[in-house]
């Protein structure tokens, strides 16, 4: 069943053309990744998928939970947000003057049933709310392996777990598809192979669906079972990850010597 | 099984502190020390009527303050609207406040208006009125306002207040235009305005401890993050506009009854300034911050009234210079924001636990400064 869908997507800043005729879909419970060299519209891509950009010309397609497609193009991140979409940024973006755990919290507002008043009076409604959330952040918190930060302020977490973090923070949202922006960026090889095994896990443990962008070619053979490759805004190549890691254009746009990738 | 018995642990006691106890019980004892001190200030017993009123105007300038921590601090929208929503607030309370005949008699240049001259509530509602007034008049600026970011989120609300005053002083069937409005009831008395205070910074902290809250400050660290978690920017700054306003208003009012005498020119944008550099010296985004540089400022200008009518050091007399308080007053600012960039509590709140943790840090390093000073004896 089809998930995600662009259809001749487009992104234009000024002169600059970002992404040019993106077809691009994604089915539920697929891992999938896109691959390219600096500035191919990867992250642009991720933009207009999560409504902070609008497309230029196209159209962006979600499904709705009833399984058919509605078009998402335009509409606001928030809203795109609840309809099922989380995702990490490339440059982690956490709530710097926030604890690890307040992050988590924040990203289950979205399900906030009770209104403003009945959370100020700290009605019973809203107390069983917040304490849901808070079982639900542990349990994150748990899966990321961070339960015993969770107090810490989130800008004093190193690196690597700063990513983990903000997985947990996006899984939160609660969501059907989830886009991580190169989840690996800065970790060393171990770590590269614990986010691989970690992504694979989360994958499975939550049915989700998952669209990556990544360098590390390691992480993206291992457990892609699609991949595109954009260059300068163009989409060069679509495929399993053997057919890329032998698609001539690939490799001379963005692989290089072939011995590389194998490597 | 283990793992699930953290999460239980956690869930009972957030932040669990080994001192609770002891914590409760000086938090109590400071309120009984407070109270019994509001009670003896009232009486006339520990202050003159002068320092009475600086209490009055503590709560006052506290409950402005918060409204700008709020929206500034808490949620990061730098908006400086606060002195328009004052006024707003002053000006519906006195009007509601002060008897019929004495409004006639004083709008001696417009003819007062029939309905103006005739609404009447008492002081709570009165208050309550102008703070709900000008959260309506938050509401409506909010609309335009709130799209923009930063330096012209901060242009803009100051531009809306100016626009606030300026009608006031033009609307003189109601305001009394720039003639102002005098012999305001003194009803707010210390137990009013310490009392409103106390509330606010309940609401407030409360505020923040919901979920709401959480989304303000995640708006605050970043817009770009907190819109991808779903939660809707402009839904939750307006609420946050709306009850920053509500709080301005009530302050408004609160300061009209203290002060007995208002007119359009005390509302400009310098007092939004004033309340301004109440928030960035106690921290953005503290609420005890707040309330203690609140107090501070407060104070500590009316303290230093004593170097403007001129005053003498040993040999040295200094003449009568008006405006040398300020002078010093500024000077004593920008030492306190050298030594702490980010205000006296940051974005800290208060706890017994940091006030002994200081002490102790304190009591350390002078301890350490006498054993080097020691030291540098015996080597002589």
């Amino acid at each position: 069943m089809r998930i995600l869908e662009t259809k001749h997507t487009t992104m234009r800043f000024g002169g600059v053309t970002a992404v040019e005729d993106l077809n691009l879909y994604v089915d539920q419970g697929e891992i999938v990744a896109i691959i390219g060299p600096n500035g191919a519209g990867k992250t642009t891509t991720f933009n207009m998928m999560t409504g902070v950009y609008a497309p230029t010309e196209g159209q962006i397609m979600l499904a709705k939970k009833d399984g058919n497609l509605e078009d998402i193009t335009g509409v606001r991140p928030d809203l795109i947000a609840k309809r099922g979409v989380a995702r990490t940024f490339q440059n982690i973006r956490l709530f710097s003057e926030l604890t690890a755990l307040e992050n988590v919290l924040t990203a289950q507002h979205l399900h906030v049933k009770s209104n403003f008043a009945t959370a100020m009076l700290g009605l019973p409604q809203y107390k069983k709310e917040e304490r849901a959330f808070r079982k639900r952040a542990m349990e994150l918190l748990e899966i990321v392996g961070l339960a015993d930060q969770a107090d810490s302020m989130a800008t004093s977490l190193p690196y690597g777990q700063q990513r983990r973090l903000e997985i947990a923070r996006a899984l939160a949202t609660d969501p059907r598809l989830l886009l991580l922006d190169e989840p690996a960026a800065g970790m060393n090889p171990q770590e590269t192979q614990e986010l691989t095994t970690f992504v694979s896990q989360i994958h499975e443990q939550f049915g989700l669906t998952i669209l990556m962008i990544e360098h590390h070619m390691q992480i993206v053979m291992d457990i892609s079972h699609r991949i595109y490759v954009l260059d300068f805004g163009k989409t060069i190549a679509h495929g399993t990850p053997d057919e890329i890691k032998n698609n001539e254009r690939v490799i001379d746009a963005y692989l290089g010597v072939a011995e590389d990738a194998e490597g | 099984m283990g793992s699930n018995q953290t999460v239980q642990g956690r869930l009972n006691q957030p932040g669990a502190s080994s001192h609770k106890n002891r914590n409760r019980i000086l938090t109590a004892v400071t309120l009984v020390i407070f109270v019994v001190f509001l009670f003896l200030a009232d009486q006339g017993i520990i202050l003159d009527s002068y320092g009475v009123r600086i209490i009055r105007l503590c709560g006052v300038y506290t409950i402005a303050a918060l409204s700008m921590t709020l929206i500034n601090g808490l949620t990061g929208q730098f908006s400086l609207g606060q002195a328009g929503f004052m006024a707003i607030g002053a000006y519906t309370t006195s009007l509601l406040i002060i008897p019929p005949e004495v409004k006639e008699q004083m709008y001696y240049v417009t003819p007062i208006q029939g309905w103006v001259r005739d609404m009447q509530a008492p002081f709570l509602a009165a208050i309550l009125i102008g703070g709900l007034l000008a959260a309506l008049i938050a509401f409506l600026i909010g609309f335009p306002v709130l799209r923009l970011r930063g330096d012209y989120l901060a242009i803009a609300t100051l531009g809306f207040s100016e626009i606030i005053r300026v009608i006031i002083t033009n609307v003189g069937s109601v305001t009394n235009s720039s003639i102002g409005i005098k012999s305001i009831p003194d009803t707010a008395n210390i137990w009013w305005t310490t009392i409103a205070a106390a509330l606010c910074i309940t609401l407030v902290y409360r505020l923040m401890k919901t979920s709401y809250g959480r989304a303000f400050k995640s708006i605050r660290d970043d817009e770009v993050a907190a819109e991808a978690m779903g939660i809707s920017l402009f839904k939750h700054k307006m609420l946050s506009f709306v009850i920053s306003g509500f709080l301005a208003g009530l302050s408004g009012g609160l300061l009209a009854s203290v002060v007995g005498v208002i007119n359009p020119l005390y509302f400009r944008f310098t007092l939004a300034y004033e309340i301004l550099l109440i928030v960035v010296l106690g921290g953005q985004g503290s609420i005890t911050g707040t309330l203690v540089s609140a107090c501070l400022i407060t104070a500590g200008k009316e303290w230093l009234r004593f170097l403007d009518s001129g005053f003498s050091i040993g040999p040295i007399t200094i003449p009568e210079i008006s405006g040398l308080r300020m002078l010093v007053f500024s000077a004593l600012l920008m030492v306190v924001i050298l030594f702490y960039r980010r205000g006296l509590f940051g974005s800290n709140e208060f706890s017994w636990d940091g006030l002994f943790r200081l002490i102790q840090r304190t009591g350390a390093r002078c301890k350490r400064l006498i054993r080097r000073g020691e030291k540098g004896g015996a080597a002589k």
